[in-house]
């Protein structure tokens, strides 16, 4: 029995980037744009390729983006948006392509907070305890600005299993008062939040982005974050049911 | 050379062109090699015939630790460098090893009957292979153990790697706690002078199971590469 | 070291109010001890000469249970993305869990295994050398699990996963465990035993932090 003989070894693992959609950015509009272009970006994003497992989720996305910027992902279920968040997080490695901060020589520090969708929350512990863990995590910020941007005053010493889901949320995205990053990645921020929710997470934004931070948000709903940039995620071009 | 591997088309054609020479080196090393040993080889003068169980066991023995180590080679090359391929041989080779210490411990198990009267003997040796049993059941369950192959493939090249560390800790362990407990038998399997009549033989025996080794390995490393391509294909025949 | 103070003070915080957990363990540490004399007989010198043994082998099993909870709850709600994409170090916030689970699972047997070795009728010149064996070695087997855990996240059957990868990486501080207690017995010299068991532990603090490290931030993919 001899083994028979593959040679295209592209076949072996994913395809890589071949003929798939480069993201899709809109400018305001074009002197905008042309003013843009002259000035440094902190985030340059060049042909960047993702691969899990063995399933390509998204292949030659650029981007860029400045310091007070907003970026929200758009895109169907399984376009990357998580993956692509975490990857500028650190949590994924780069397959292909590269992501670039500012200056390459400089680190990013303090690194970008990542909220994502999971709250890292414990139900046996208060909300007064998260708050005090995140902040001797993240080695400072304000307790009672980061509680009472987003209504949680009352909560201090309520244990966090008796919070609901959109409770439970806010006090995740209350961290992000904790940290001193300047970049905030956040995923599906508004999951399970009410009206009153979203427009403290709008105002928080604002503040952030006019303090010179930038705000990349993968969403499905409709946030009022004045002059976003959206970019919008397809899943690669497949020929689906024949094979080279 | 060692990222030349790396590229899944290169490797393949090199285990293509290696399979036929593995298949008729082993072929022709055990063909040689089982006759001569258990049948024309001579006896010792100690042990009568049953000193042939050796030409079994030490093989089997010194494979199961060459094994080990070529996974946690593998794995290394895995971990550092991210190459699937090293991820693929190394899974490959674990059952194969596993075998091997299995057999090992089974004709140890054999030897020690005639040997010492009784059919298992809490000996350095033995003992230290059976652990690495476990070890090699081990590494073979977590690379199962995960919904998503990859990162059952991660967790196995790490624990490959600890163990290849501790494999030395463990064996020194086993062996101070056996001197300790049993200072009165200590067993010598193979002598350091061993007589020419039997050494070739046994030379042969154990370029013929190394010969075996490299045949299935790359049968299963082929198969392993295979089955990761039809999983590619079916996904994206799913249009994921 | 601020914020590794805040991982350790979390992680006791939350054994304490889980208080059962750790009684759990502590529990089926005494309860595996006691199914020996059950198994083998009570004649009291057997006892005596398995009980170094049999009181090791069942720490070891107990710190085998509590080792899955380790990393899981923070796995399953995201806070190990939350300290791999902190600016602090992973290696030391592995080691504040370490010391958590040390202080919450090791130090109660250790206080535990006097009362367990008058059961099984430990003659009086080893217990001493029987705690200070736990005392030493008791931190190696919750580094040697932290690196086991790390690896078995996500997987399914993680109980018995984790034995299956950590036992057999425990039988060197088994070994020199119990042959410290039995040298005190027999009146030879422990401290070579001692000293291995010694060496254990400072390389465990050194290589299994990063380890486990390097697997937690390969699981978070």
């Amino acid at each position: 029995m001899t083994p028979g003989s593959l040679s295209r070894w592209h076949l072996y693992f994913v395809q890589l980037p071949s003929s798939t959609e480069v993201a899709q950015w809109s400018f305001p509009n074009l002197p905008v744009a042309a003013f843009m272009i002259h000035r440094t970006f902190s985030l340059i994003v060049d042909n960047l390729t993702c691969v899990r497992g063995d399933r390509e989720v998204f292949s030659r996305l650029s981007l860029k983006a400045q310091d007070g910027d907003a970026i929200l992902l758009y895109g169907p279920n399984g376009a990357g948006k998580s993956s692509l968040l975490r990857m500028l997080a650190g949590l994924l490695p780069v397959t292909a392509g590269s992501i670039r901060w500012q200056d390459p020589a400089i680190a990013l520090s303090p690194p970008p907070a990542y909220c994502g969708h999971r709250d890292p929350i414990k139900a046996w512990l208060t909300v007064g305890e998260h708050l005090d863990f995140w902040c001797a995590l993240h080695r400072g910020g304000r307790i009672d600005d980061a509680a009472e941007g987003f209504g949680l005053n009352r909560f201090l010493s309520v244990p966090c299993g008796l919070l609901s889901a959109g409770q439970k949320r806010r006090l995740s995205l209350a961290r992000l008062m904790l940290t001193s990053a300047s970049v905030w990645l956040l995923d599906e921020p508004t999951a399970s939040l009410d009206s009153e929710g979203i427009a403290q997470l709008e105002t928080l934004i604002a503040d952030h982005r006019a303090a010179g931070g930038l705000v990349i948000a993968a969403t499905h709903a409709e946030m009022a974050i004045p002059k976003a940039v959206k970019v919008k995620l397809r899943p690669p071009v497949l020929h689906a049911g024949t094979v080279e | 050379m060692i990222h030349g591997f790396a590229n899944p088309v290169r490797f393949q054609r090199l285990t293509n062109g290696l399979y036929p020479w593995c298949f008729a080196a082993m072929v022709l090393c055990l063909g040689i090699g089982l006759p001569w040993s258990l049948l024309f080889s001579p006896a010792d003068y100690q042990q009568g015939e049953s000193v042939r169980i050796m030409y079994v066991h030490v093989p089997s023995a010194w494979m199961a630790l060459f094994t080990y180590l070529v996974i946690a080679a593998c794995s290394a090359a895995s971990l550092i460098w991210r190459h699937a391929v090293a991820d693929i041989v190394a899974q490959a080779a674990s059952p194969i090893g596993a075998c091997f210490t299995a057999l090992a411990l089974a004709t140890g198990a054999l030897w020690g009957k005639p040997m010492w009267g009784a059919w298992w003997v809490w000996d350095a040796r033995l003992t230290s292979v059976l652990v690495l049993f476990f070890l090699y059941l081990g590494h073979i369950a977590l690379a199962r153990a995960f919904d998503d192959p990859q990162r059952g493939a991660r967790a196995a090249a790490l624990l490959a790697v600890v163990g290849v560390v501790n494999l030395p800790i463990i064996k020194f362990s086993v062996d101070w706690w056996s001197t300790l407990h049993q200072p009165a038998s200590i067993m010598k399997l193979s002598g350091p002078s061993i007589h020419s009549a039997m050494l070739w033989p046994l030379l042969l025996m154990i370029l013929g199971f190394m010969f075996y080794f490299l045949t299935v390995l790359i049968l299963r490393s082929q198969a392993g590469m295979l089955a990761r391509r039809q999983r590619v294909l079916r996904l994206r025949q799913l249009g994921l | 070291m601020i914020p590794y103070v805040a991982v350790l003070r979390r992680d006791l915080r939350s054994s304490i109010r889980h208080g059962a957990d750790t009684v759990i363990v502590l529990a089926f540490f005494v309860v595996t001890t006691v199914l020996f004399p059950l198994g083998v007989g009570p004649v009291a010198k057997t006892l005596a000469t398995i009980a170094p043994g049999v009181i090791w082998v069942a720490a070891l099993l107990a710190t085998l249970l509590s080792l899955d909870r380790l990393f899981a709850a923070d796995y399953e709600d995201g806070t190990i993305d939350l300290f791999v994409t902190s600016d602090n170090s992973l290696i030391l916030v592995v080691v504040a869990k370490c010391l958590a689970h040390w202080l919450t699972t090791g130090l109660p047997l250790i206080l535990l295994s006097p009362i367990l070795a008058t059961m099984l009728n430990l003659p009086a010149s080893g217990y001493l050398m029987l705690a200070l064996g736990l005392l030493i070695g008791t931190p190696v087997l919750t580094l040697i699990g932290a690196v086991g855990a790390a690896l078995v996240l996500g997987a399914r059957r993680g109980g018995a996963m984790i034995a299956v990868v950590v036992l057999p990486l425990y039988i060197p501080v088994l070994i020199f465990g119990v042959l410290s207690v039995d040298a005190v017995i027999n009146a030879i010299n422990p401290f070579p035993n001692i000293l291995m068991l010694t060496a254990a532990l400072l390389v465990g603090i050194v290589v299994a932090p990063p380890t486990a490290a390097f697997a937690l931030r390969a699981v978070i993919h």
